[in-house]
């Protein structure tokens, strides 16, 4: 049997109750896009995007990224240079105090890989050739460890490195 | 032509084709999965690559390299090629326009994973399945994986020109869902894997055959993720065609809404490439706000997902119902449970619906740097591809490897102990690694060796290993059945056999509305918002591209 010869002409029909669930579907969808779009944008929950672009091969010959490390840029805010390469980070420790809000640029000399600074929400992919940007306020004092969490090699498992927060002298 | 239509019998030759892409699937899920478990027990602490160390598997990455290429790619993609090339043949009643150019595809397939894995396996290929660069394997891992998915293609022309055919013979019928339904899934394949075939062409190969001094791997990371969503789409499909043109005939029941199943397919065509950078949303180079329009767009694709969930579920609880099922959920107790076919895939969809949820939390743009690169990640994607593509893929064997091969399911009442197997190790294993990310864990990480693991992690990890022994006896013992019953010297006798599964649908499909039988609009569309959602990105980071990034050998 290949042509049915039906009374009804073709129509795109659907049953109430799909109707009603295709329904509430778009608009839970869309209430997820809302909350995603009020967090990102009115709140600041921010992801990193385009930065500066440099030379894998040169870039540590230069400004800033002959001097790693911590720079204070006054009223408790720092910035933090950071060279990732096989199978290290450098410096592979950042001591600020309590209160300090840190802004992360990390590259990378040789492969991709990871940045994650634990129990916050910075965590972001290295890429060579690319600059990656986030900045986290540190509001408790202790030690926050950052892994490298993309793949790099065979010694990827053991890059980490850890940033001190240590409380305000007369503090706890 | 009407009744040589109708009476048209699969012959034995395309009955072997089939087992042959059934038999290279198996044997690549058999090895890739011995790693999983391996991964699993070293990260609880039990290091057993010792062991392997005599031949030559003794590192952790190039086994993680070969669990993720046999299983997320060869498993599926000959899985997937095998069983659309039956569903071409059965679903049109007619055979394959030219074989020879479907054989032409699969041995290409054959002959590029054999040349993939060679360097795999003498260890100069372990960058794992997403090969970032500057990470550089030798050439014929890059000309291998090419070759895959070259061969793919070409038993997709197949398919397309059997279906040209088709149509000239049949210009006012309705093409059959599945046969539509593979096709949408093979065309939408096609697109997206022009991003990694121009990955490889321009950066990657030549890089390896050191016609070039370097890649630019930001410009990598974007043209691998143009694929490697709709990767995700390419296997789960295949279930998804099963879910909804075949389980409502095996759970005795009919398919609920043949225009919503074609409708929900048009829009993964649709909506299933232009959301890749909702996998680079912690990547430098690509700016905040074509991240936050993929974001959006991830939420569209959902939409399908969820027309799924119910249409499937319709059609269960019309065909539980007709079985005599009562109740607002009683119903799900008499479906038939003990047909190892049907409780493969309901268990399938079942992990889905959890994986579905952590999916909706993975795109959700700034949520997303909680997860990225955690082993949250693996744990989501068992969910996926290692639980509603496979286990649904073990449903469909356990009529296919019969179909195929004459001969009659090995041990029936073992098939169900593999599903729940699966689901209870699956339950354990995936709700373990997603806890394990929230506190931080990364992946593909020698986790054993790592100097930062605090106490609290060493339970999860600990269910994690649990959960992954449980999985290692569930795939061995399906291996083990499809091994016996396609190996076995019984046959069906006359009269007896398995026939190819077509569910019907409620309303005529006659009925079903032109545009959604016809592919010209929705790759009109298709197109237009893949140019709209990657192009100005596209040519922004082709256009300051640098190949200026050495490779380096892990
Ligand atoms: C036998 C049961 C399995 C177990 C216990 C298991 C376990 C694991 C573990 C622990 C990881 C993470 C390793 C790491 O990040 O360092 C992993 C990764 C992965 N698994 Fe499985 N797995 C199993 C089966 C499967 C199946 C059937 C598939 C696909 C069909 C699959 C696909 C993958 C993929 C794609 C990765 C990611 C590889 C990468 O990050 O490069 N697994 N598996
Ligand atoms: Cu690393
Ligand atoms: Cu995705």
């Amino acid at each position: 049997m290949t042509e049915t010869h039906s009374e009804e002409a073709p129509s795109f029909e659907a049953d109430p109750f799909e109707k009603r669930w295709m329904v509430i579907s778009l608009g839970l969808l869309i209430a997820f896009m809302l909350t995603v779009t009020i967090a990102g944008f009115a709140l600041g929950f921010q992801v990193p995007g385009s930065e500066t672009r440099v030379d894998p091969r040169t870039v540590a010959d230069s400004a800033p990224w002959s001097e790693p490390g911590l720079r204070d840029r006054g009223n408790g805010e720092y910035d933090a240079y950071v060279i990732s390469k096989q199978y290290t980070f450098d410096p592979r420790t950042i001591t600020v105090p309590v209160g300090s809000a840190v802004t992360f640029f990390l590259t990378s000399t040789d492969v991709q890989h990871g940045f994650k600074l634990q129990n916050t929400n910075v965590n972001m992919q290295v890429v060579p050739g690319e600059v990656s940007k986030l900045t986290v306020e540190f509001d408790e004092a202790g030690e926050f460890d950052y892994i490298c969490n993309e793949f790099c090699g065979a010694g990827h498992a053991v890059m980490s490195g850890s940033v001190v927060v240590e409380a305000e002298a007369g503090g706890a | 032509m009407l009744t040589q239509e109708s009476v048209y019998e699969v012959t034995q030759q395309d009955r072997r084709f089939v087992g042959a892409h059934l038999l290279v699937a198996i044997a690549a899920l058999s090895v890739g999965s011995l790693f999983g478990p391996l991964q699993a027990f070293e990260w609880s602490g039990l290091d057993l690559y010792g062991l392997l160390e005599p031949i030559g598997l003794g590192d952790y990455y190039k086994g993680l390299t070969i669990h993720g290429v046999l299983n997320a790619l060869v498993w599926t993609t000959f899985f997937i090629t095998g069983f659309f090339t039956l569903v071409m043949i059965a679903g049109l009643k007619r055979p394959l326009r030219y074989p020879g150019l479907n054989r032409a595809g699969f041995y290409t397939m054959v002959v590029g994973l054999v040349m993939a894995a060679i360097p795999i396996l003498t260890g100069a290929a372990s960058v794992l399945y997403t090969f970032y660069p500057p990470l550089q394997a030798s050439w014929a891992f890059y000309l291998g994986l090419t070759l895959v998915v070259v061969g793919s293609w070409i038993e997709g022309y197949g398919f397309y020109l059997t279906m040209a055919e088709w149509r000239r013979d049949n210009p006012h019928t309705r093409s059959p869902f599945i046969v539509l339904a593979a096709l949408i899934t093979m065309v939408m394949w096609q697109i997206a894997t022009l991003g990694i075939a121009v990955e490889i062409l321009t950066m990657l190969l030549p890089a390896a055959l050191g016609l070039i001094d370097g890649t630019d791997p930001e410009l990598g990371r974007t043209l691998f993720w143009f694929t490697g969503h709709p990767l995700v789409y390419f296997w789960l499909l295949p279930a998804y065609l099963s879910w909804y043109g075949m389980l409502p005939k095996q759970a005795g029941g009919k398919l609920f809404s043949d225009t919503l199943a074609r409708l929900a397919f048009w829009l993964f065509l649709l909506l299933s490439i232009p959301v890749g950078f909702h996998h680079q949303f912690a990547d430098p180079g690509v700016p905040v706000g074509w991240k936050y329009i993929h974001s959006i767009l991830t939420y569209g694709v959902a939409f399908p997902s969820m027309l799924t969930l119910f249409t499937v579920v319709a059609s269960l609880e019309y065909a539980a119902r007709k079985r005599g099922g009562q109740g607002l959920l009683g119903w799900i107790r008499a479906l038939p449970w003990g047909n190892p076919v049907v409780s493969a895939q309901l268990l399938a969809g079942i992990l889905f619906m959890f994986g579905g949820i952590g999916g909706i939390t993975n795109a959700s743009y700034s949520v997303n740097l909680v997860i990225h690169n955690t082993a949250w990640v693996p744990g989501h994607f068992h969910l996926t591809v290692a639980s509603a593509v496979t286990l649904s893929f073990f449903g469909i064997s356990y009529w296919l490897i019969p179909y195929v091969t004459g001969k009659p399911l090995w041990k029936e009442k073992w098939a169900t102990v593999v599903n729940w197997t699966w689901f209870v190790g699956m339950m354990i294993f995936s709700n373990a690694m997603h806890v394990l990310g929230l506190l931080g864990a990364p992946r593909r990480t020698e986790l054993g060796q790592a100097p930062y693991v605090p106490d609290e992690w060493s339970g999860h990890l600990f269910r994690m290993s649990v959960g992954g022994a449980i999985l290692l006896v569930g795939v061995a013992l399906f291996v083990v059945i499809a091994a016996r019953t396609a190996f076995q010297k019984e046959r069906f006798g006359p009269g007896e056999g398995v026939e190819f599964p077509i569910a019907v649908s409620m309303r005529d499909p006659q009925l079903t509305p032109l545009w959604l039988d016809r592919f010209k609009p929705w790759l009109i569309a298709t197109v237009v918002l893949i140019v709209v959602a990657y192009g100005p990105q596209l040519f922004e980071q082709f256009s300051n591209a640098s190949f200026n990034s050495p490779p380096i050998s892990p």
